[in-house]
């Protein structure tokens, strides 16, 4: 090593050579490494995208835009036979005094598509609250009541700014609307604002106009509505970013909302609604309560049928399988069970026990037996790794003070192995949770408006609620899906943070 | 009833553990000396009554509604009766005016055939709760007038846990056989309606039009899986060799549970952000470089898929990463080599067949998930390999088959299980041969 001189070779280089294939190869070095922290950055990212989508859609759905109004309790629309009798009261029409009221905001309204388009900004389920509020205390009949009715889908999505956004610019001076034959022609004083475009909206107290041309000086206008010619100072100019074509909500409407979100009568809250409702076809309405305690059901079912099951069968396999051929087979087949694609399990649920058993389709029953089977190799093999975990000499010292070999097993090994098995379970529940395709096979995908009542009724659980929403045209559901998904996510979170927890706190290490 | 007939189960059993635990204690006062605890006679005389009722139950049910059911078709109009079709909604409208929920006007004949249906399922309701009370109250006196000093009640009492036990863990053979069979049967049926060659080499898969060749569906799904192995396995792979040998514990701390909440992502929330968010990036990706893509591509589907695997790819590789002795770095190391050398030349070579494995295994649950491909994969079946159109699957089609349809003998729904068993089989396959590598792998090291 002390003659390393210029001029002496290196595995047959020169030395300067040799260093710059070291470089070479550290510069390898460091690229592999990059290699690997890169793979796992772009799955990171992958997540965060993921979850940053999913919130991103989801939130509004916890959002809701209710309308303040005004209503009276009429007596003769609500109960005409005074009868006081909750029933007939839900008989009702509340639908119109709530429409009424709506209509006294907008007095310049009377033709009928136009009434027909006010009343479409609420809810088909507006009255809902109100009707329940009057069968509860029909003294309220007769009464002048402020109730919060909801509005629909699309005014409550124009409310979020998903169709549009809105600017709105103040005006100066005066402006005088002329009729022309068909046309109306705008004219500013002192001067038209700058930066006019075509599409703009003119709002006066007397009616508002849609700019349709701009030609020089001359600014030609139709009317939104019922307009007629005017001159007033009191104007302002609004603009939406969106073409009228391109969203569900058209420029009357908007502007509708525009007058009543000016006048304070739009109350942005929290969806309880969406937790709290079932199935519904008007997304506004429509909430998990039926999907979450499908869920329940289901997932109780599988606990507990997969729970006894597994563990004994852990035991078994562990303590008391002989060495031979049947236990060979069992274990093989555990193995290949754990990657048997689901749905062949849901082709299980559907040949065996609703066509074979003739079990009832739909129900929490089938799918949490289905899940059961599918969850089974994973209780298992948990089980058994939480059993042998249990070191041989408490075995041992019971078998030495007597007991017998299932005394061991289920006096002292088997409380011990105890959170390892619970950890396990809550993983394996998990994963049930999760599953989608073995319960549309065995008919899950009804509309269930109604929480199931036991466990052979029809139900649906969360995630085939998921799929179901995803499948609709309506924009409004893509929110509530994406909603569903972050309750979903959030039952797994609260699982997985709870077999963890069990883990810490409850698992000896030897 | 059944609930009544559980509360005398539960009640009988309770009766024949007090009862006999109590008699055992008597015994061993009298007797000064007993084999086995008082409670393991408590035991033993409880489970046998809860076998003989449940075993009552399980026989006599079944055997009380085909009464029932006979009584209610003897009473229809013969006509009637002799159809199938018309006897199956006859009897499940006389269940519901039986349970009260019938909708509308009943007929005179379906009444009076729901009353011999209910009288008769009246009676063998009778005759299940006289037997189960019969068979429970027998065991138990038979047994309770047995216990003796000598008898062996802990003895008796394990083996039947060790029986129940191995009852348990049969469990798995019996899914694997009821799946085989279930399935096995139906494709059996398929094949009287299409012949084998013609589904598994026509090309042409379209149910509506009565053509059933599995090629398209094959080519389909194996171009997704494709899609999804290119992405998963480098990712997965160059991950799991990071965590393996370079990580520190902190970036372990961190990728670690990265790659496990990736792996319990449900796969209906991929599907929803490959369907809404993905494919709609590739597509307006594509047109903006002037590709045309379907709004349902291959693509999109392959690339979550892919994602959804990573997991897979990552923590099998990892841990045949980790088996690899470490005398074979340090040998590496010895020689010079530095640390990429050694893991390229030295590592992953001795990991290879279990890295195989991992890719198969991650292949496999690739060709079996559904809702990433029901969701974001199309429902043409379009024989081609260019990943910018849509191409449906396996799982795809079983799923639009039996999703909705009640009929159960057209050929429609009957090729979904005929799909099933070569999914199964092909998934079996994978798998089993993963194993196989990785069993002989670990020999070679142990």
């Amino acid at each position: 090593m002390t003659d390393m001189a210029a001029g002496t070779t290196v595995g047959g280089r020169s030395a300067a050579a040799a260093e710059a294939h070291m470089a070479k190869r550290y510069r390898a070095e460091r690229r592999f490494r990059a290699y690997g922290i890169a793979a796992l950055g772009i799955t990171a990212i992958f997540l965060v995208l993921l979850f940053v989508d999913i919130l991103g859609k989801g939130i509004p759905a916890f959002v809701e835009h209710r309308l303040t109004l005004k209503v009276t309790a009429d007596q003769t629309a609500i109960d005409p036979q005074k009868t006081n009798d909750p029933r007939i009261i839900r008989t009702g029409d509340f639908d119109s005094l709530i429409r009424d009221s709506l209509r006294a905001f907008f007095s310049d309204v009377t033709s009928r598509g136009e009434r027909k388009k006010l009343a479409s900004l609420l809810s088909s389920g507006a009255a809902d609250d109100f009707r329940e509020r009057v069968a509860a205390d029909p003294s309220l009949i007769g009464k002048e009541i402020t109730i919060q009715a909801l509005l629909s889908d699309d005014a409550d999505q124009y409310l979020k700014g998903q169709q549009t956004d809105v600017q709105v610019f103040g005006g100066e001076g005066s402006v005088a609307v002329a009729a022309a034959r068909d046309l109306f022609t705008l004219s500013f004083l002192p001067r038209a604002p700058a930066g006019l475009l075509p599409g703009d909206i003119l709002r006066t107290p007397g009616g508002a106009y849609r700019i349709t041309q701009i030609a020089g000086a001359t600014i030609t206008a139709e009317p939104i509505g019922m307009s007629a010619p005017l001159t007033t100072d009191e104007w302002d100019l609004v603009r939406f970013s969106v073409p009228e074509g391109n969203r569900r909500i058209d420029d009357q409407e908007a502007l509708w909302l525009e007058a009543l979100k000016s006048q304070g009568l739009i109350e942005r809250g929290f969806a309880w609604r969406f937790l709290t409702a079932g199935d519904s076809r008007e997304p506004e309405l429509a909430g998990i309560r039926g999907a979450l305690f499908g869920t329940i059901l289901t997932l109780l079912v599988t606990l507990v049928l997969c729970l006894p099951i597994g563990v004994a069968a852990a035991i078994y396999l562990e303590e008391f399988a002989p060495k031979n051929k049947f236990t060979e087979i069992i274990e093989v087949n555990i193995n290949n069970l754990a990657a048997v694609p689901s749905i062949v399990f849901g082709l299980l649920g559907l040949a065996m026990f609703l066509n074979f058993f003739g079990l009832p389709r739909s129900a929490p029953l089938v799918g949490g037996l289905v899940l059961a089977l599918l969850v089974l190799p994973t209780i298992i093999i948990a089980s058994r790794a939480a059993l042998r975990a249990v070191p041989p000499s408490i075995r041992e010292a019971a078998l030495g003070v007597g007991a017998s070999p299932q005394q061991a097993v289920f006096h002292h090994i088997l409380p011990l192995a105890m959170p390892g098995i619970m950890t396990g379970t809550i993983i394996g529940m998990a994963h049930a949770l999760g599953e989608t395709a073995p319960l549309l096979m065995i008919g899950m995908v009804a509309f269930i408006v109604d929480v199931p009542g036991g466990i052979t009724d029809a139900a649906t659980v969360l995630p085939v609620q998921i799929y179901l929403w995803s499948d609709l045209p309506e924009t409004a559901f893509q929110a509530k899906t994406a909603g569903a998904i972050i309750i979903l996510l959030l039952f797994l979170f609260v699982m997985n943070a709870a077999a963890i927890l069990v883990r810490r706190r409850f698992e000896r290490r030897w | 009833m059944t609930g009544l007939y559980f509360a005398l189960l539960a009640a009988l059993t309770i009766a024949a553990f007090i009862l006999g635990t109590h008699r055992a204690r008597a015994v061993r006062v009298r007797a000064g000396y007993l084999h086995s605890l008082p409670t393991y006679h408590g035991l033993f005389i409880a489970t046998a009554v809860f076998a003989a009722m449940i075993s009552v139950y399980v026989f006599v049910m079944p055997l009380g509604s085909f009464y029932a059911r006979q009584a209610a078709l003897a009473a229809m109009n013969p006509a009637v009766a002799a159809d199938p079709l018309q006897a199956g909604a006859a009897l499940r409208d006389i269940a519901l005016i039986t349970r009260g929920a019938f909708q509308g006007e009943a007929s005179e004949a379906l009444t009076s055939a729901a009353a011999a249906y209910a009288a008769a399922g009246k009676l063998a309701q009778v005759v299940l709760f006289g037997l189960g009370l019969v068979a429970g109250c027998g065991v138990l006196f038979a047994l309770y007038g047995r216990i003796a000093p000598q008898r062996r009640a802990r003895n008796l009492f394990e083996r039947l846990v060790t029986y129940t036990l191995l009852a348990c863990s049969a469990v798995a053979v019996l899914t694997t056989v009821g799946i085989v069979v279930s399935v096995l049967f139906e494709t059996l049926r398929f094949f009287t309606h299409v012949s084998p060659i013609q589904f598994l080499f026509g090309l042409q898969w379209s149910p509506t039009g009565n053509s059933y060749g599995m090629i398209p569906l094959l080519v389909g799904t194996l171009l997704i899986t494709l899609i999804a192995i290119l992405v998963a396995g480098p990712l997965g792979l160059l991950s799991a060799i990071y965590m393996a040998e370079y990580a520190t514990p902190r970036t372990r701390a961190f990728a670690k549970p990265l790659l496990e909440i990736l792996a319990g992502i449900p796969t209906v929330v991929l599907g929803f952000f490959a369907a809404l968010t993905v494919a709609p990036i590739i597509r307006s990706a594509g047109s903006a470089i002037g590709l045309n893509v379907a709004s349902e591509s291959a693509f999109a589907a392959g690339l979550v898929m892919g994602m959804m695997i990573i997991p897979f790819v990552s923590s099998l590789s990892d841990d045949v990463i980790n088996a690899v002795p470490q005398s074979l770095r340090d040998g590496s190391y010895a020689m010079g080599a530095t640390k990429s050398e050694t893991i390229q030349k030295v590592v992953l070579p001795a990991a290879l067949p279990g890295i195989v494995s991992a890719f198969m295994l991650a292949i496999s649950r690739a060709i079996g998930e559904t809702m990433i491909v029901v969701m974001a994969a199309g429902l043409a079946a379009n024989l081609t390999f260019n990943p910018l159109t849509a191409v449906t699957t396996v799982t795809v089609q079983i799923k639009t088959l039996l999703v909705g349809d009640q009929e159960f003998d057209s050929a429609k729904t009957l090729s979904a299980f005929a799909l099933g068993f070569v999914l199964f089989f092909f998934t079996l396959a994978l798998n089993y041969i993963a194993l196989r590598i990785v069993r002989k792998y670990k020999e070679q090291y142990d």
